[in-house]
């Protein structure tokens, strides 16, 4: 079965008609460097959308083959098989067995760890027997050198049926070669690695008579996976139901019968292209450092250092680039304000361009995390970290892959829902994904210490424990418990979509690949501002307006008023200005909900003017102190005195001081719980690909926080 | 109604943690019967007989785990599961439920 290659239709535009573009498909092993080949083969030439119907990255790519030749590269999950074992791996035959034959990659390309061929093959004797024209990529010849296995290519070429390239992703060895290789015309192998068992023919046969399929293997997997080929209809699958019902065919049976025979058949072919010379050394090195890094005292101290850097790095690290940016768009706004004015020009500064800064702020954030999580995944640390702490998490339905995103929690949520994508198991991954956000990160830091401030006395125990710190190392202990106990809640409630498996091969250490890590980074990125951006600028700028609008005349009777009010007070021009904003948000379309929602929040212990920040602070927890400083003519100020001062002179109706304990703790208590970042409900969105999960993680946060707040109030007043 | 939502937790976890127990105590009736990688010590090794879980049977055949081949348990986490094996020169982690179907000669 020769395959031409030819040009897909919607390309053909773009590219002449004498430059026709390939379709390829990157498959093998997870660990076997597909990903390393796929970025050597398409470097910054990347693209990520979507596999359709599933919640998997289907990253593609254009690779020039030869001057004249450009190859569209698709890069599919990792899998040991054709048999998939997650969701992820299900678009691998979504792929490969889709009825139109235009959607199949023209070729794919097999990669495979040289030092570790034989569980290696599986995959490639099953691609094979699909009769899909191959290039099999022995990747890591020098580990596999180091090792001592010596392969012959030559035979194993003529074994196997298909071209072999030895090559070494990592340093670009072999890439020339393969892309000379595979801009050529290649046939399938005309070798059969796995002959459907006797007893299966008549049901095969009658497979392929109804599907008008002309390959026995590729029927039998319409009868292994018919309930997850999405093309089949369902008249097909009752069809195919029935068929298997009177023929008694037992697929686990089958399924192992035909792995134990791949097997022996994969043995025959070692045997003659593989010699491992080197006697067995005494052990491996990687072997050696895992008795340190997963010692039950020094792993978890090594684990904690490195916790430790991570975090110190998102946390304090960050906030460079990010006081940078920040100054970067407060330097651009009053620029244009300087120069030009108008309604427009403030919806330009105050909405767009803060709404885009409030986008960018994240990627300082977003950038370090991920280099971090790139290097740990590269260099094979995370396997380990899962291996420690998968026993732990696993009580509270969760995965030992679980941790990074909820301690990057602490600093962001959003890039800690977006470090979850390591988790494969869909039910952990979606726990995981719905509790970060309860851990208390930087954002609520503001407010926690503004709070704080005003209701906590800075008193000394033992000369070195400070009161407010206690507190204040009380909230984040509290989030971290409702996590894990929202964990419990959501194990029990939620179904799971596929057994989870543990199973997973535990790399050798080695050296990360910067360029992948480079690239990781690079995307993730990306990712955040395309996808998250849109929203957090939409929401950005309807809260915006919400706040410098108000129905009618409102705005210009909010200022008499206020500046009547100065006049009789005697105050200077910026206590007069401070007055005319207050009394401005006061009358705006915020200030109308504050009084709208008054009697709803009023037994948590808040007033109309908490009810403004609670709404604009929707945007993002830190918008809280600058609102309650603008509703309380403070102006302008940063300085935590200052705000604490003005907060603790605010009389309520009947002359006490307004912000008791009771009202501080219970909006601590708030912030600790609600879900108060549209940045993180966007991630949400873009991570699950459904609306039904932030908006379950909104009510729910927003719950807990209310009664929260609401028992805490209640009980301390 | 916050104190009920924390008692139906609490006696969630309690529930889990019984059925926990049960299933040790079903695990030690069975490992009477015969030898699975579990019962390995750290640096033992043995044959694969064969796999008692259909379903997780195809993962670990594919894995290379096949009857007749070499197991050796390699390593354990700290809190004893899960564990790593060697098998066919690669080492795998699995945790100590799944080690249990992987019966031994």
């Amino acid at each position: 079965m020769a395959v031409t290659i030819e040009a897909e239709a919607p390309e053909a535009k773009k590219v002449p008609v004498h430059q026709p573009v390939a379709r390829i498909a990157l498959i093998g092993n997870p660990n076997s460097g597909k990903t390393s080949l796929f970025n050597q083969l398409t470097g910054l030439n990347q693209k990520v959308g979507n596999f359709p119907g599933v919640t998997v990255d289907k990253k593609t790519g254009i690779s020039h083959l030869t001057p004249q030749l450009k190859a569209q590269i698709i890069d599919l999950p990792g899998s040991y098989s054709l048999y998939p074992k997650s969701l992820d791996e299900r678009v691998i035959i979504d792929l490969l067995y889709d009825p139109v034959l235009k959607n199949r990659p023209d070729l794919v390309i097999v990669t495979a760890d040289a030092s570790n061929l034989k569980r290696n093959l599986l995959l490639f004797t099953q691609l094979a027997d699909l009769r899909i024209p191959a290039v099999l990529a022995l990747n890591m010849m020098d580990v596999a050198e180091t090792e001592g296995v010596k392969i012959d290519v030559e035979a194993l070429q003529r074994d196997l049926g298909v071209p072999v390239i030895p090559m070494n992703a990592r340093k670009g060895i072999g890439i020339a070669a393969l892309k000379i290789l595979v801009s050529q015309q290649l046939s399938a192998t005309e070798v059969a690695f796995f002959e459907v068992p006797a007893n299966l023919r008549p049901m095969v046969d009658q497979i392929k008579e109804r599907f008008s399929l002309n390959n026995d293997y590729l029927a039998l997997h319409y009868a292994h996976q018919y309930k997850h080929l999405r093309f089949l209809s369902e008249e097909d699958k009752v069809w195919v139901a029935q068929l298997l019902e009177a023929q008694g065919f037992k697929s686990t049976t089958e399924q192992a019968n035909e792995t134990i025979a791949r097997y022996v058949r994969i043995n025959e072919v070692l045997l003659d292209a593989v010699r491992v010379e080197k006697a067995k050394e005494e052990e491996k090195f990687s072997n050696k450092l895992d008795q340190i890094l997963t010692h039950r005292v020094y792993g978890y101290l090594i684990f904690m250092g490195l916790l430790f850097l991570v975090f110190q790095a998102v946390f304090a690290w960050a906030s460079y680039p990010m006081d940078l940016i920040d100054e970067g768009i407060a330097a651009l706004n009053s620029l244009i304000q300087a120069n030009f004015n108008g309604p427009l020009i403030n919806l330009l500064t105050e909405g767009v361009i803060a709404g885009l800064g409030g986008v960018l702020i994240f990627i300082p954030q977003i950038a370090i995390l991920f280099a971090f999580i790139a290097i740990l995944e590269e260099t094979g640390y995370m396997a380990r970290v899962t291996f420690m702490m998968d026993k732990i998490m696993r009580k509270f339905g969760l995965n030992g892959k679980s941790v990074v995103p909820l301690i990057s929690g602490v600093a962001c949520a959003v890039p800690a829902v977006m470090s979850a994508r390591t988790i494969e198991n869909w039910k952990d991954r979606m726990i995981t994904i719905f509790v970060t956000p309860l851990m208390s990160c930087s954002a609520r830091i503001p407010v926690y210490t503004v709070l704080i401030a005003l209701v906590v006395p800075e008193v000394y125990y033992l000369g070195f424990m400070n009161l407010q710190g206690i507190v204040l190392m009380g909230l984040y202990l509290l989030g971290f418990l409702s996590a894990i106990l929202s964990a419990l809640l959501l194990k029990v409630l939620l179904k799971a979509r596929e057994r989870s498996y543990f199973i997973m091969e535990f790399p050798v250490y080695r050296m990360p690949r910067w360029k992948n890590v480079g690239l990781t980074i690079f995307e993730k990125s990306r990712t955040f501002v395309l996808e998250a951006g849109k929203i957090i600028v939409a929401v950005s700028i309807i809260l915006w307006v919400l706040a410098s609008y108000g129905p009618g005349d409102s705005f210009e009777r909010a200022e008499e008023r206020a500046v009547a009010e100065a006049e009789v007070k005697g105050l200077g021009e910026e206590q007069t200005n401070n007055l005319i904003s207050s009394y401005q948000l006061e009358s705006s379309y915020a200030g109308k909900f504050g009084h709208a929602i008054e009697p709803a929040i009023r037994p948590l212990g808040y007033d109309w003017k908490i009810g403004i920040a609670l709404l604009t602070s929707f945007a993002a927890r830190e918008v809280f102190v600058g609102t309650i400083s603008t509703i309380y003519s403070i102006g302008e100020e940063e300085n935590v005195t200052t705000i604490k001062d003005k907060l603790m002179s605010e009389k309520d109706a009947d002359g006490n001081p307004f912000f008791t304990p009771a009202r501080a703790f219970s909006l601590l208590i708030f912030y600790a719980f609600a879900m108060q970042c549209i940045s993180t409900l966007a991630i949400v969105r873009r991570e699950t690909k459904s609306w039904m999960w932030p908006l379950a993680q909104l009510v729910y946060m927003t719950g807990l926080a209310y009664v929260s707040a609401f028992a805490v109030f209640q009980l301390m007043s | 109604m916050q104190y009920r939502g924390t008692a139906c937790i609490l006696q969630l976890f309690i529930n889990s943690l019984n059925k926990r127990r049960e299933i040790v105590r079903n695990r030690i009736q069975k490992s009477q019967d015969q030898k699975s990688v579990r019962d390995l010590k750290i640096g033992e090794s043995g044959e694969i007989s064969s796999l008692n879980d259909p379903e997780m049977a195809l993962k670990l055949l594919e894995m290379g785990c096949i009857p007749g081949a070499e197991v050796k348990l390699n390593s354990k986490a700290p809190f004893g599961d899960p564990v790593t094996i060697i098998v066919n020169d690669y080492t795998l982690s699995l945790r100590l439920d799944e080690a249990e179907t992987i019966l031994l000669k």
